[in-house]
């Protein structure tokens, strides 16, 4: 069994915490991020909830003091924040000492610039600077230039798996060699581009979403950005640090099915925990606690729960939740907050509840944990989908 | 109810791209979704739409789609039944 | 042992006529307009119209690249497909945003939201492919090419993958490509001819294009060229870049002599040609250089352009004059080394040799 890759800082934003203390307090307290959208106008207001942060730009300027030249959008702005907690949390006070790279991850990027201002470029020349805002790599850069990080830097998006990707491929370059450590995460800010699109596809619920219920009505969407360090072995040795956990396994699939919706019986997801447990050395009987991707879609939940039955094969399937209920979907920086959460649960102990289940699906027996409980846990075993078939898997063990 | 019927398959050609479909190839009972048309989920999506913004008819559930789009017969028999505008 | 990546199978969709040509012999270099477009194949011979019908032109564009790399390079499947795109399917992005404003909200259709998702081209090719595999999409400005290009060469370094699909995809959209003339990222109209060497304004002439890449593990008759390495970095300042260069081929055990070509990224940037220019006077004086962004645009994914025709170049030993900076021939073109960078960030090395 390999070691993995050493897991040093962690830094996140979401709906239920502006900190990782926060964001735990919130999990294992029921404090939960989804409520009706109050920063962005949209008729539909009334028939959807979302996992908002509720700070305005404004509120976000500030804290991050940006002057008033700036044209950071608000994903750039959240991925800002948790990107300097994670530094700060491992310790990190000169960014460019080692080679030191950032792999974000985003699905819309500064779409929320782009959407706001679009018609009224060509008559207001103070906003031309928020242009920019569109590219896939804007955020980056501006967490680079926010970091003062100079060396690689780049952006994963597929979907709503991209955080799980920027992961795998952060402890890939640590383990190859190429990078000493690397910050690695995703950020999505609420746009009115993904509230439509996710409501033509009829998917978003109207009331709080219920993953793996029988009557689950379809998702909610969140915002939220969260980043990690990954650090080699020897960097971890040299400068005698602390290790929160590792990342152990990882495995990308595509379940090359249909454009939006995942196959019936999630070869994708199968074939991405098959390849996880193959670069771990892990069994499945090994994982204490699942974070399911769950996102409360019919097609979701009963093509992941499938691909769940197939990889534990006769053996129990191991406790499991979904954290949206707490977050929303947070699409791009879904995977990482929840890498986030991975590693809370093996440094506390917990497994978090699946809120809002009340009846077991018709299709299998499966029955997600719904209250907080209390256990050793060694591995975690974390799945992330998204649309075009990009399936991801991502295993955390205790150092 | 017959105008109705050439409206739909005009609708449906133009809509979704079916550039090699002629109107006149598709038979009233022909079955839109797999063997017949092969539209699939999407498309089924995108009637939706036609029925909200042409017709006035919401649905909320997609589930409710597959019963009223079987074919062009369904789909208009549907429509008159329930339209508003 | 680590395993070396060739590229043994090329595909380019362009502004020039860069299918069902030799190399670049019908090339043309437009400097009438600031905009360019791309020379359309015949989709219908690669795509049927039933899967089309919903296709963006990047989809198309990338769906056709592909099948001529894997067809050039002789394989059936391929392990794992990686893509990267500055923007997408923006003329898709584009109508869903439109029709959003435009309608308050209403009467919306899916299509052209799916479309919009950046990782569309990588996934409709593993669909019509069947690749169950590794699959990546890589958004970050003028490295979401080499990003692809990287992480396919660590996979088959690191015995993960024999054989990867990798491209590099980007489209015109009407609306982007005039706020980018207000933004200045593309050069204001009426001020023709646009020359791409020795410019005297900012900004870019655009383009669009998709170009596709088979890399696998072996050396074999369809091999263009070995890629030896590549790296990129975020920030670096005009007087860095030389340095850089030195260490990057050092560490390949070579010097600026043993390069026989390098490839910039001349995009007729006023403001940001000194990252180029600066090389071309002093340290690669002597080495042969070559150009491309006359032929096929600025674009982020223009640099795959510029890996095909490097590619092409080591395959075949013709240089087309059309593509040269200097008059600096060379009795072979053994080691290729490729310079981008875009408006001053994101600045990308790509090493290939024979």
């Amino acid at each position: 069994m390999t070691r993995g890759v050493a897991i040093t800082g962690m830094g996140i934003i979401s709906s239920i915490g502006n900190s990782v203390e926060e964001s735990y307090i919130s999990l294992i307290e029921n404090k939960i991020g989804v409520s009706e959208i109050q920063n962005i106008s949209t008729i539909h207001a009334n028939v959807i909830k979302v996992g908002e942060i509720k700070k305005t730009n404004e509120e976000l300027i500030e804290e991050l003091h940006l002057d008033e030249t700036n044209n950071f959008s608000r994903t750039a702005m959240i991925g800002a924040l948790a990107a300097k907690q994670a530094v700060k949390n491992a310790g990190i006070t000169s960014i460019n000492e080692f080679r030191t790279g950032l792999i974000s991850a985003t699905s819309v990027g500064g779409m929320d610039m782009t959407e706001k201002h679009y018609y009224d470029y060509f008559e207001h020349p103070e906003l031309v600077k928020y242009i920019t805002c569109h590219d896939g790599g804007d955020v980056a850069d501006k967490i680079a230039e926010e970091l003062g990080l100079k060396g690689m830097v780049t952006t994963i998006s597929t979907a709503c798996s991209s955080a799980a990707n920027s992961i795998m491929l952060g402890a890939r370059l640590i383990k190859s060699g190429k990078l000493d450590r690397v910050i690695v995460g995703g950020t999505d800010a609420l746009a009115k581009f993904t509230i439509n699109g996710f409501k033509t596809l009829m998917i978003l619920s109207d009331n709080y979403n219920k993953p793996f219920d029988n009557t689950r009505k379809g998702l909610n969407l969140g915002e939220a950005a969260a980043f990690l360090v990954l650090e080699s072995d020897e960097l971890v040795a040299k400068q005698n640090k602390k290790v929160l956990a590792r990342v152990s396994g990882y495995g990308n699939a595509n379940d090359a099915y249909h454009q939006t919706a995942s196959s019936e019986n999630g070869d994708g997801a199968y074939l991405a925990m098959k390849k996880a447990f193959e670069v771990s050395g892990l069994k499945p009987s090994d994982i204490d606690y699942i974070n399911v991707h769950g996102t409360a879609t019919p097609n979701n939940d009963l093509s992941e729960g499938r691909a769940l039955l197939r990889i534990f094969q006769d053996e129990k399937v191991p406790d499991f939740s979904s954290t949206k209920p707490f977050t929303g979907h947070t699409l791009a920086a879904a995977a990482a907050i929840e890498a986030v959460f991975s590693v809370l649960a093996i440094q506390n102990g917990v497994v978090y509840p699946n809120l809002n289940f009340e009846q077991p699906m018709e299709e299998f027996d499966l029955q997600p944990q719904t209250s907080l409980k209390n256990k050793t846990i060694e591995h975690v075993l974390s799945n992330s989908f998204g649309f075009g078939g990009n399936c991801s898997t991502l295993i955390f063990s205790k150092s | 109810m017959e105008a109705l019927k050439q409206e739909l398959k005009e609708k449906i050609v133009t809509t979704l791209n079916l550039e090699d479909i002629a109107i006149e190839d598709i038979a009233d009972n022909d079955p839109l979704f797999g063997d017949g048309l092969g539209l699939d989920s999407i498309d089924a999506l995108e009637l939706i739409v036609i029925l909200d913004k042409d017709y006035g008819i919401k649905l909320v559930d997609p589930k409710e789609g597959k019963s009223i789009f079987q074919s062009i017969e369904t789909m208009a028999a549907y429509i008159e039944a329930n339209r508003t505008k | 042992m680590t395993k070396k990546t060739y590229i043994n199978g090329v595909g380019c969709i362009s502004t020039q006529k860069t299918f069902d040509t030799v190399f670049l012999e019908e090339a043309v270099v437009n400097e009438n307009e600031n905009v360019l477009k791309i020379v359309s194949p015949a989709y219908k011979d690669y795509i049927a119209p039933a899967a089309s019908r919903r296709m963006a032109k990047g989809v198309k564009n990338g769906i056709v690249a592909a099948a001529l790399a894997v067809k050039d390079a002789g394989v059936e499947n391929v392990d794992a497909i990686i893509t990267g795109t500055g923007l997408g399917c923006i003329e898709d992005s584009e109508k869903f945003l439109t029709a959003i404003l435009d309608n308050n909200e209403e009467f919306l259709t899916p299509t052209s939201f799916i479309q919009s998702t950046h990782n569309t081209v990588a996934a409709q090719i593993a669909l019509t492919m069947q690749c169950k595999g590794y699959n990546f999409t890589y958004v970050n400005g003028a490295v979401s090419f080499e990003s692809a290009l990287l992480d396919a060469k660590m996979q088959i370094e690191d015995n993960e993958a024999n054989s990867i699909l990798i491209g590099g995809v980007d489209e015109n959209g009407a609306y982007t490509t005039a706020l980018f003339k207000l933004s200045g990222r593309i050069k204001q109209d009426n001020q023709e001819p646009y020359h791409l060497l020795n410019a005297t304004t900012n900004g870019a002439v655009y383009g669009e294009g998709a170009s596709f890449f088979v890399l696998e593990n072996e050396k074999k008759e369809t091999t263009y060229a070995q890629v030896l390495d590549i790296e990129m970095i975020n920030t670096l300042e005009v007087n860095e870049v030389e340095n850089k260069i030195i260490s990057f081929l050092k560490a390949n055990n070579l010097e600026i002599s043993d390069v026989d070509a390098i490839v910039l990224g001349f995009d007729g940037n006023a403001a940001f040609e000194k990252y180029y220019s600066e090389l071309a006077q002093n340290a690669f004086a002597a080495t042969t250089q070559l150009y491309y962004k006359h032929l096929c645009g600025e674009f982020d994914t223009a640099s795959a352009f510029g890996l095909w025709m490097a590619s092409k170049i080591i395959k075949t030993q013709d240089v087309p004059e059309i593509t040269r900076v200097n008059s600096v021939t060379k009795p072979a073109y053994n080691t290729i080394l490729l310079y981008n960078q875009l408006n001053g960030k994101n600045h990308s090395f790509t090493l290939l040799s024979k």
